[in-house]
């Protein structure tokens, strides 16, 4: 039994390999809930918590890579430079919770509302797969392919994520009916690149997967004064910002929100969003 | 399957099931019932242990991820006789209604005094906003926070 808690990676993709039936589990805080609601009835686990390598995370040729493992009270804790990492890592569950759940865990579940996937949508991340067969790198939206579900392979597991590193301010933040244990009705992630003249904006929680918003992007990437960080944004440039945000936005009426509710939050966080990143970058 | 784990500081060898969640095992399985059942999944904070000193939910930790692991719970904390600081404030400050959330909240403050021996209101609010109360509408839980910090200090 001792293969089914590996203690290296090469161990883990052995007996993912050797034991299709044995359910990987990292924080156990989706996973756990799907058995003691009886919706899954694993015939064993691969507990992957015992694999060091995995938890690691390196800036390494320009690029930030965290492994699967790495706890989002870790994260929120030691990664403080990237601020809508920590930020969308903070507003996930309970300290409870935090203690455990992964990023690769929110990865596994593919659920629109993850919290750390509109981030990795904003940095337009990699998810980084192995397996015994080998290793191979999915741009964010081409592993998550729908609600809950992603390309990842039978005999794979997720290794972690990668993005490269960029210049400039920016944010997440998420709409719920409190300020913890709350999945997100709405969520958006904001990133400005400084050096690429670009803005980025993702949203989570109002389509079937994290979704970008290309036509809020490059409207903001032309409104911006890129030479002159002083130069303030008119509301109406926000508001129109907003609007093309909420656009992107393909929501349905669910027990947490209406579709209509979900386009106005997008439409308000988009907004607050880029209002800050240019406040941000006037004062860096 | 068979896990060794370190539950208080004895060392229990069981047999579980695969998925049994470390909730399952510390209550059916060995008798300790001072963490509580209640949302299975991880809303309520009732059934806040340690595993290797980290804050979790019992719930959500498979019993097999606590092989070769320590295990504390709130039976640790103190005894009928002989209550720990926390339980002493809970019932000075009248903390305490039902009663079912406390072994939760005990333990998760206790966890918070051990990392921030003086919190603020804010940082007592978001450290325990992973546990629920139906009863005492948290105010008087903050003030046991508050008296348990200085009884300590």
């Amino acid at each position: 039994m001792s293969g089914l808690s590996p203690g290296t990676l090469a161990e883990a993709l052995e007996a993912r390999a050797a034991h299709p039936e044995a359910v990987p589990i990292a924080g156990g805080t989706d996973l756990m809930v799907a058995v003691n609601f009886g919706r899954l009835r694993p015939e064993s686990l691969l507990d992957l918590s015992g694999v060091a390598e995995l938890s690691a995370w390196e800036r390494r040729n320009g690029a930030l890579r965290i492994g699967a493992g790495a706890t989002f009270a870790r994260i929120a804790s030691d990664l403080g430079e990237f601020p809508p990492l920590v930020q969308a890592a903070r507003t996930v569950g309970s300290p409870q919770i935090r203690n455990r759940a992964t990023i690769g865990g929110n990865l596994a579940t593919a659920s629109p509302a993850g919290d750390a996937l509109p981030v990795l949508a904003a940095y337009g991340g990699d998810v980084l797969l192995a397996s015994v067969r080998g290793e191979r790198r999915l741009r964010w939206d081409e592993f998550l392919l729908g609600p809950k579900r992603s390309a990842l392979a039978e005999d794979e597991l997720i290794v972690g994520v990668e993005w490269p590193l960029v210049d400039g301010p920016g944010s997440f933040a998420k709409v719920g009916t409190r300020n913890a244990m709350v999945i997100a009705i709405a969520s958006v992630s904001l990133q400005l690149d400084t050096k690429a003249r670009k803005v980025r904006l993702a949203l989570g929680s109002v389509a079937p997967t994290v979704v970008r918003a290309p036509e809020a992007e490059s409207f903001a990437s032309d409104a911006l004064d890129w030479d002159d960080p002083e130069r303030p944004l008119p509301a109406t440039t926000l508001h129109e910002f907003g609007a093309f945000a909420a656009a992107a936005a393909h929501p349905i009426d669910d027990v947490r929100g209406s579709a209509a509710y979900r386009r106005h939050a997008v439409d308000v966080l988009a907004r607050r969003a880029l209002a800050w990143a240019v406040d941000d970058r006037r004062a860096a | 399957m068979t896990i060794t784990t370190t539950v208080n500081g004895v060392e229990r060898t069981v047999d579980v099931p695969p998925a049994t969640s470390l909730l399952t095992l510390l209550r059916d399985e060995l008798g300790l019932t001072g963490s509580k059942n209640a949302c299975e999944q991880g809303e309520c904070g009732s059934c806040s242990v340690w595993l290797d000193g980290e804050l979790v939910c019992a719930c959500l930790v498979a019993a097999v991820q606590a092989d070769g692991r320590a295990v504390r719970t709130v039976e640790d904390l103190g005894q009928p006789d002989r209550l720990h600081t926390v339980q002493d404030a809970f019932v000075a400050t009248g903390a305490v209604q039902c009663g079912f959330c406390t072994p939760g909240f005990v333990v998760a403050v206790a966890d918070l005094l051990e990392r921030d021996p003086h919190p603020s209101d804010e940082t007592i609010r978001e450290a325990l906003a992973g546990n629920l109360c139906r009863c005492t509408g948290y105010s008087k839980i903050v003030a046991a926070v508050h008296l348990a910090a200085e009884t300590a200090a």
